[in-house]
């Protein structure tokens, strides 16, 4: 028991992120409700920027705020084991802002195909076209 | 002056976006000029750059005067240096021939239409520019979010189409995106040839692989390979013609040019083609997208439609030459991003000039065009002898570079689909011109127009279109002084 958990728990960070990754691309691949898929698509996002910030972690360190950093160089060597690594997180300010703007877009499309079909279901939307294009001669 | 170009060509057509929005609610007449304005600039750059990396071999800048490994650069050699040409020239020729298409489509929306075209741009430049990965995967986002809302705006099932782009695209960049997490995982750096440095040591590592096969899959998904190309035909069948003029042609080359970039400077060909033996795997893929998107091609009756699935083979024409790992294929895979893009451009130019004089893009729509609009059908000619590969347009020189890299790489079943492929669009284009040229318009139709009356779309949509035709023959007739000044140097020295 003890040799199949450890390499699960000593990576939960990854299966973690590898679950919700593959939640997101389920929900987006099986549902036929455009927001659902929306949902799925924000889920995959968020999945890879926990990834990020879990990468940056370390055990038993603090956040990477130097305390007396005005007493002189020489008084406190930084020892790097001792901070997380800020970088990650910084980056996924950034993936957050994009991930923000998807979402806005995607929702700004829904609400248009909404007001032009009525629904938001694939298949009905889909059964629309068909009977437009038959109606048209 | 010329130190701070490869900032300049992003800075031109950002600082135009800011203007071009606020231009919108003065006055609409305002945006185009602007837009014009600023790629105008961005295209001086981005010649002013190819000049200097042939004098230099190379241009580098330093974002904010960081050094590389922290902050982020922009490097411009001799591979990027052609493809920043290529998106200036065919945005600026595109954003002149697009007025007439923009006003009658969504004419209140004129404003954010050019604000999102110009951020489009921007996007793209960035993309092509930077050296930084990460830098790349936000300037990615930017680019296609904007292409998303520009092909959402338009009306029909455009914004059904656009959401799917939009789903599929969003995967593609994440997957990106955690490729360069992986890559920063094992590298703890984002500057591209500051990851080329540690790789080496590490190439065995399963989690180097893992990340190059990520960011690949990304990148197919989003350049549309065959399997993954299923967001492509309808979101090119539904979009604007003002649109499509400057997705179509950039958006796919761009993302090839990427795969290129990710394979050759931050990883090298020896991992690529030597230890990670997945070149042929590609290259069949390649086939397979080459054929399916002719044949599907074939299929269609819509001239948008038909052109998108002529797309898909065309990406199958890059991503195999690439693939086959040597001098003569990467050269041809190069050639063809400049060449695709201006022969797309053309194209597109062509279909919405007819579509903006016919009302639509059926092909019963384009009988006896040749009478009616002699100078557009002219442009659509050379567009589609170039696709096909007749000789004096550029579309034979890239497509000869290709085959005979695939004859040198012993691959033959790519030749086989190179030149399959070449037959399919030969049929299909002169199905095209047989309808346009032999059946007269007035009879069965009844349309309101006589046959014989040359209807010609107007100025603005011809005079581009024959430009960029004109350049198809010039790109063709100057393929030696591409390759031998330029493409021979992007092209790692360790290949054969």
């Amino acid at each position: 028991m003890d040799e199949l958990l450890s390499p699960i728990l000593s990576k939960y960070n990854y299966w973690v992120y590898i679950t919700l990754m593959m939640i997101g691309l389920y929900a987006m691949i099986a549902k036929s409700n455009l927001v659902k898929k929306i949902i799925g698509m924000n889920i995959l996002q968020t999945a890879v920027i926990l990834f990020y910030v879990s990468i940056g972690a370390k055990q038993g360190a603090t956040i990477p705020i130097i305390r007396h950093g005005h007493e002189g160089a020489a008084a406190h060597a930084v020892r790097a084991a001792d901070y997380i690594n800020p970088l990650p997180h910084v980056l996924m300010l950034t993936a957050i802002v994009v991930s923000v703007a998807t979402l806005g877009v995607a929702l700004a499309l829904a609400i248009r195909i909404y007001r032009q079909y009525g629904t938001l279901e694939e298949d009905d939307i889909a059964t629309r076209i068909t009977g437009d294009i038959r109606k048209s001669p | 002056m010329t130190r701070q170009l490869p900032a300049l060509i992003i800075i031109a057509p950002l600082i135009g976006t800011f203007c071009i929005s606020i231009a919108g609610w003065i006055n609409k007449r305002y945006c185009l000029p602007i837009l014009i304005a600023a790629l105008g600039i961005s295209l001086y750059a981005s010649i002013g750059l190819l000049g200097l990396v042939i004098q230099e071999h190379g241009v580098v800048y330093r974002l904010g005067g960081w050094d590389p490994p922290w902050g982020i650069l922009y490097q411009v050699d001799y591979l990027n240096g052609l493809v920043l040409i290529v998106i200036a020239v065919v945005a600026l020729i595109n954003a002149v021939a697009c007025r007439k298409h923009v006003l009658e489509e969504y004419p209140d929306r004129v404003g954010p239409f050019f604000t999102l075209y110009s951020l489009f741009v921007t996007g793209l430049f960035g993309i092509v520019v930077t050296a930084d990965a990460f830098n790349l995967y936000v300037l990615l986002e930017i680019a296609s979010l904007s292409g998303y809302a520009m092909i959402g705006m338009g009306n029909g099932r455009a914004p059904l189409a656009g959401l799917n782009y939009l789903f599929m695209g969003t995967i593609g960049a994440s997957f990106y995106l955690l490729g360069v997490g992986y890559l920063y995982l094992v590298t703890g750096s984002l500057n591209m040839a500051d990851i080329a440095l540690i790789l080496p040591d590490i190439y065995e590592s399963r989690v180097a692989m893992t990340a190059f096969v990520i960011c690949m899959a990304g990148l197919f998904l989003k350049m549309a390979l065959f399997p993954l190309h299923s967001w492509m035909p309808n979101a090119y069948t539904h979009g604007s013609f003002a649109a499509l003029g400057v997705i179509a042609p950039l958006t796919t080359k761009v993302m090839i040019y990427v795969m290129i970039r990710i394979s050759l400077t931050v990883f090298t060909p020896s991992f690529v083609f030597d230890r990670f033996r997945i070149d042929e795997a590609i290259v069949w893929l390649a086939i397979i997208a080459i054929v399916a998107g002719s044949l599907l091609a074939l299929s269609q009756s819509r001239l948008k439609k038909m052109l998108a699935y002529v797309i898909v083979a065309e990406i199958g024409y890059m991503v195999g030459g690439f693939w086959l790992g040597n001098r003569q294929g990467i050269t041809g895979a190069v050639l063809h991003i400049v060449n695709d893009a201006m022969m797309t451009l053309c194209v597109f130019l062509a279909a919405g000039a007819i579509a903006y004089r016919q009302k639509g893009d059926d092909f019963e729509k384009m009988e006896g065009l040749f009478i009616t609009m002699p100078f557009t059908m002219s442009g659509f000619v050379v567009a589609a002898l170039s696709v096909i590969g007749v000789p004096p347009t550029c579309g034979f020189f890239s497509k000869w570079y290709l085959i005979s890299g695939g004859i040198a790489a012993g691959q033959y079943a790519f030749v086989g689909a190179l030149l399959l492929s070449s037959l399919v669009h030969v049929v299909l284009f002169f199905r095209i011109f047989e309808i346009a040229y032999y059946r007269p318009e007035a009879g069965h139709h009844g349309g309101g127009h006589s046959s014989s009356v040359i209807n010609e779309a107007p100025l603005d949509m011809v005079i581009p279109l024959l430009v960029g035709a004109g350049l198809l023959v010039v790109l063709g007739l100057n393929t030696g002084f591409l390759v031998d000044r330029v493409i021979r140097f992007a092209v790692p020295a360790q290949l054969i």
